[in-house]
């Protein structure tokens, strides 16, 4: 018996993976719930073009040898700033707009790390993820921006449901429904540049996606759906990191695997809504 | 609103998109508790019009008073009910949720609820009939009970003019007759409605005032004196044919 709680001990002997194992809970439950409005509103894209963004601002840093993750930051915010800017226009569609823009940021940071001598693998764990080397300080900076992100949509809770859901209504009631459409692509920009470590750019929609889609077969409120995507988010972490170590792969694929396995469970075998017993999806 | 002889008072006004006009020079008038519809074919510009006068749609010209108010006093008095297809029902809110949505102009950010705003909705939902159904959520509703818990929330808003677009549209004959009641009985509870719709038949029979739009006011006043032949041609320009019959109009697409 105690050799069994052995195995399930062993990984957090080490501290590297006791940090990793905070590091991607505070990620991932952040992200599921900032996710959750991401699915709502259909902006999974703005979710995959962000991160991809946010690269071209980490090269740039790295390259002038400043921080990555505030690099990482504008980048990100910039791109949300521009995408919102020209959607709003009306002139080039929404998901056009983000399609040139992201790929540019992204572009833009492989031409500015392919004029790097050295260190190009300390970028390119950007892009695949390393959360087995985050630092403590890292830990920190991303349980401030965490709570960051969650004190903010508790406290706007009201204005971003109301906004979400009915923006026309929203706006007539006189609700300051731009800013808030701005605010919340400003929350999913930081929820993107505490994920780059974590999972890397290629991988954070899908902590963003894939736990807040799961709970969403199950609940029927939103508040409902924030709080099981982030312990769907939180279980993924912790199964994921368990893999990675026994299964030796990498930690930021496990925890997506991880994620992707329950959302598939959930989808065949959801009661009323799963797809083995004929749910449709609607009710 | 006292001293104000009109609830809506509409002036010369002009409206479009991208250069496109979609409303010319409308003018007309609404008067306090009175069930009145808005009638034109599709294109018309009712829902432009809606817009306007919700403060969501700058118009190029003309104004708008609404309980002889120019500005829009956007927090209460007008309440509104978007077109249907225009509503996620899929999202994860209950009808509660989406009933107290309602208050949230009037609460200014960050507040929450409290008791009397719950007491306004559940309130609301009474009067809707949809008392049972408070913690369904939305999707989960029949059409007409959607139609329903839309008009709560306007009304949970303490609204004194409410804006409805297209709620008869796509419902089935049963369903339109209870909708058609409630407007009945909110009207005698004092409220002003303005009813978009394309159902004439409805407007011709139920309602007692009428605004008959294509892009231009064509006529405005009681359905009887408004739905006149000529009128209607001009409206729907050949989409429908009208048969005079002694004192009553029949009306066929």
């Amino acid at each position: 018996m105690s050799e069994v709680l052995d195995l399930f001990r062993e990984p957090w002997t080490f501290e590297f993976m006791r940090r990793a194992l905070i590091a991607a809970t505070l990620v991932s439950v952040t992200a599921a719930v900032v996710g959750s409005f991401v699915i709502l509103k259909g902006m999974a894209f703005i979710g995959d073009a962000l991160p991809h963004a946010s690269f071209g601002g980490v090269a740039i840093a790295f390259a002038l040898g400043e921080n990555l993750y505030v690099g990482g930051g504008i980048a990100a915010l910039l791109t949300a700033l521009i995408i919102g800017f020209i959607g709003r226009r009306g002139i080039v569609k929404y998901d056009t707009a983000i399609g040139i823009i992201f790929v540019a940021g992204f572009a833009l940071g492989i031409a500015v790390a392919s004029r790097q001598q050295n260190y190009t693998g300390e970028l390119f764990s950007f892009v695949f993820g390393n959360v087995l080397a985050v630092s403590w300080g890292e830990v920190w900076l991303t349980a401030a921006i965490g709570a960051l992100v969650l004190a903010l949509i508790v406290l706007f809770y009201k204005e971003l449901l109301f906004t979400a859901y009915d923006p026309t209504m929203a706006a007539a009631a006189g609700l300051p429904v731009g800013s808030l459409q701005y605010g919340l692509l400003a929350l999913l920009a930081l929820t993107t540049v505490i994920a780059l470590q974590t999972v890397g750019v290629v991988l954070v929609v899908a902590l963003l996606v894939t736990p807040a889609a799961t709970a969403q077969l199950f609940t029927r409120s939103l508040p409902g759906m924030m709080l099981l995507g982030a312990a769907l988010g939180a279980t993924s972490s912790v199964v994921g990191l368990y893999i990675a170590w026994y299964g030796d792969i990498s930690a930021s694929a496990s925890i997506v695997l991880t994620a992707t396995g329950l959302f598939l469970v959930a989808f065949l075998f959801a009661p009323s809504r799963g797809a083995l017993w004929g749910g449709t999806g609607r009710t | 609103m006292a001293g104000n002889e009109y609830v809506v008072e509409v002036r010369g006004l002009s409206a479009g998109y991208n250069g496109h006009a979609a409303l010319e020079d409308v003018s007309f008038t609404i008067e306090p508790g009175c069930l009145a519809g808005l009638v034109g074919p599709n294109g018309s510009g009712k829902s432009t019009l809606l817009k306007v006068m919700l403060g969501l749609h700058k118009p190029w010209s003309g104004e708008v008073r609404i309980f002889g108010h120019a500005e829009r006093p956007s927090h209460g008095h007008v309440g509104y009910t978007p077109q249907t297809e225009l509503v996620d029902w899929t999202f994860p809110v209950t009808v509660m949720d989406v009933v107290l949505m309602g208050r949230y102009g009037r609460l200014g950010l960050v507040r929450r609820p409290g008791s009397r705003d719950r007491a306004l909705a559940v309130a609301a939902l009474e009067l809707v009939r949809l008392s049972d159904r408070a913690n369904r959520r939305i999707g989960e509703l029949s059409g007409g009970e959607q139609r329903r818990a839309l008009i709560a929330r306007a009304l949970a808003q303490e609204a004194d003019l409410l804006l409805l677009d297209e709620p008869l549209a796509g419902l089935d004959a049963p369903a339109q007759h209870d909708l058609l009641r409630l407007l009945e009985e909110l009207r005698k509870e004092g409220k002003t409605l303005f009813v978009a719709t394309h159902d004439l038949s409805c407007v011709a029979a139920d309602f007692d005032h009428a605004v008959l739009l294509n892009r231009r006011v064509i006529a405005f006043g009681r359905p009887a004196d408004v739905f006149t032949e000529e009128a209607l041609s001009e409206a729907f320009q050949r989409h429908l044919f009208v048969l005079p019959e002694r004192n009553t109009t029949m009306i066929g697409p």
